[in-house]
């Protein structure tokens, strides 16, 4: 299918009168995947969403259906479903836009999803800047309660569940799994050491499965259409490396920074970010020339000019050096923009959103910010580039000194700007130059 | 004198049989108590170990990790605006937006009003990127704004 010919699928529904009640999904055939869903076997709705080919859209790109199967056969007690609505990474807006136009596709994939988990009680964690997100799915899981979609005995199944809300309170590091599960449970949002992994040993030490919210939107379509034709979307997997799942399906891509027309695009997989650019965002702003672009949010690092015609699929981004497709939050940099600016600004980032609990990344991204600082002020040593370097080499799960990957977040900006734009950092500690963005010096 | 309030009270209750611990009712009590009053005083942090059955240090150190919450020392005023400045934001003026509020309410990121109307906040990524720059006054999203819209949308005057 060519890009031309794609009509969205999970934004169909965007702009509608009403999109978020349930009378105008329902009109629209919704909560139909679920009735077809509940007079399946639960393990039949795994092997449909396992063979679909279905990854994680948070950010890791986990296959969906291969997740679910890590769960123990025989649980003796509660399992737990997590939605991970904590979308905190810069540029990434796609959850919310979900969830405020169209609940109910979340709220259906999630009901689905629970019954094929075995669950009984799932916990929506929702960031809390989401305040509208968290009024219209409070309103939409009343009006399901209402309508025998939630409580006991959903549509004459058999099958029970409760979805409960939960608001976090500003804190990137809880869109990490354990690091939410710990905030679930009324604790520092510290990650966890793994294994035990969640299907093991997740939240209340249950079995836990936690997934993001585009990922289930993308269930109740999966289920009502079938495996085959979500795998008639995207870039299939390279036969040549037995590692590769592919990247199948439609996918949200939000664009942000020096575009004409920022905002969120739905594609099948596998865009390049120039087409993006330029055919969905109306291309780079004022004239101008994109200097850098950010693939998936800032933790992903950046693609140069050059590396623009890479797919942006979960493979393609780390053909160019980046971390990966990450949240596919795409954040154009024109050529005015100072690149020591802009990997200040996602020093700063980490250093503020660093939970404290591991050295190296406590202390790296503190520091890294701290000499970025110095540069800004005109004080830089030509030295400090390859300090930053080898801190971007020594912290994360990567060279295996973290618990969680927030501290690789933080290394790839520094290693992908330091690489790709290594002259414009010597140019630049050589002239002494003070850096011309006005920003506040206090309060990281 | 309780310090919580009858609807504290019941919202920790009411939220209790959703949760296998107590504890988990932490942040939701941390919550509203902090909408209700502003900030968590110390008199309100022991009420809320009592009804979770936990140490007040225990409802301490989750309160203080998350930078979200206030102590009395440290409350805020009226209305809590924050403005991000992440990077999609920081491209299209965010960081000037602040430095702009800062200067017009001679206050720095954190601080409230001395008339205590505003406490005003950095936020990171707030998720509204296709309007940067963007600005949350309690929890409600405003996109593209500028100074003048703030002072408009806080204070009722442009």
């Amino acid at each position: 299918m060519s890009n031309a010919e794609f009509k969205p699928i999970l934004l169909a529904r965007m702009g509608k009168p009403n999109s978020h009640k349930l009378e105008s999904y329902r009109s629209d055939g919704g909560y139909q995947a679920l009735a077809k869903a509940l007079a399946m076997k639960n393990t039949d709705v795994i092997d449909v969403v396992k063979t679909s080919g279905l990854r994680g859209r948070g950010g890791a790109g986990f296959p969906t259906g291969l997740k679910w199967t890590f769960l123990p056969k025989e649980v003796n007690g509660p399992i737990y479903l997590c939605i991970n609505g904590d979308e905190s990474e810069p540029g990434t807006f796609n959850n919310r836009v979900l969830i405020e136009e169209d609940p109910h596709q979340v709220l259906e994939g999630i009901v689905i999803s629970s019954f094929a988990t075995r669950t009984t009680t799932a916990y929506f964690y929702l960031r809390y800047e989401y305040g509208r997100c968290y009024r219209v799915l409070k309103d939409a899981i009343d009006e399901m309660y209402a309508n025998n979609l939630l409580g006991k005995n959903i549509l004459g199944s058999g099958y029970d569940l409760d979805i409960h809300l939960h608001r976090g309170a500003c804190a990137y590091i809880c869109g990490e799994e354990t690091g939410l599960i710990e905030s679930l449970e009324g604790k520092r949002a510290w990650p966890r050491i793994k294994p035990p992994f969640p299907a093991i040993e997740g939240a209340f030490r249950r079995p836990t499965v936690v997934n993001n919210v585009e990922t289930m939107a993308c269930i109740p379509h999966i289920l009502n259409r079938g495996a085959d034709w979500f795998m008639s979307m995207g870039i299939p997997k390279d036969p040549n490396n037995p590692r590769d799942a592919g990247s199948y399906g439609p996918k949200l891509y939000c664009i942000s920074g020096h575009v004409n027309k920022p905002g969120l695009v739905e594609l099948p997989m596998g865009i390049s970010a120039r087409d993006l650019i330029d055919k969905h965002a109306g291309g780079v702003w004022k004239g101008r020339k994109a200097k850098a672009v950010v693939p998936g949010g800032i933790s992903m690092g950046f693609m140069s000019e050059k590396e623009l015609d890479t797919p942006l699929d979960f493979a393609g981004p780390g053909r160019v050096g980046c971390l990966g497709l990450g949240t596919a939050a795409v954040i154009v940099i024109d050529d005015h923009t100072s690149m020591i600016d802009v990997l200040y600004n996602a020093c700063r980032f980490f250093a503020h959103e660093s939970c404290g609990q591991c050295t190296p990344c406590r202390e790296g991204t503190a520091w890294s910010t701290k000499i970025l600082e110095r540069i800004r002020a005109g004080h830089g040593k030509l030295s400090d580039i390859d300090v930053l370097l080898e801190i971007s080499s020594s912290i994360g799960t990567i060279p295996g000194t973290t618990i969680c990957g927030l501290a690789d977040g933080a290394a790839w900006p520094m290693k992908t700007a330091i690489n790709k734009f290594r002259p414009e950092f010597e140019e630049y500690i050589k002239s002494g130059r003070k850096s011309e963005s006005k920003t506040l010096v206090a309060a990281h | 004198m309780s310090e919580l309030s009858d609807n504290a009270k019941k919202v920790i209750e009411d939220h209790l049989g959703r949760y296998p611990s107590k504890q988990a009712v932490t942040l939701p009590a941390l919550h509203v108590v902090q909408e209700e009053k502003g900030c968590v005083s110390r008199k309100a942090i022991k009420e809320i170990a009592d009804m979770l059955e936990l140490s007040p240090a225990q409802i301490n150190d989750t309160l203080s990790f998350y930078g979200f919450f206030r102590t009395e020392e440290d409350p805020l005023g009226k209305k809590r605006v924050w403005i991000c400045r992440s990077l999609p934001c920081m491209l299209r003026g965010g960081e000037e937006l602040l430095a702009e509020l800062c200067e017009r309410w001679g206050i720095q990121p954190g601080q409230t009003t001395p008339d205590g109307q505003v406490t005003l906040e950095l936020a990171e990524c707030l998720g509204a990127c296709d309007g940067a720059p963007c600005m949350l006054i309690d929890d409600e999203l405003s996109l593209c704004v500028t100074a003048d819209d703030v002072e408009k949308q806080v204070r009722g005057k442009a």
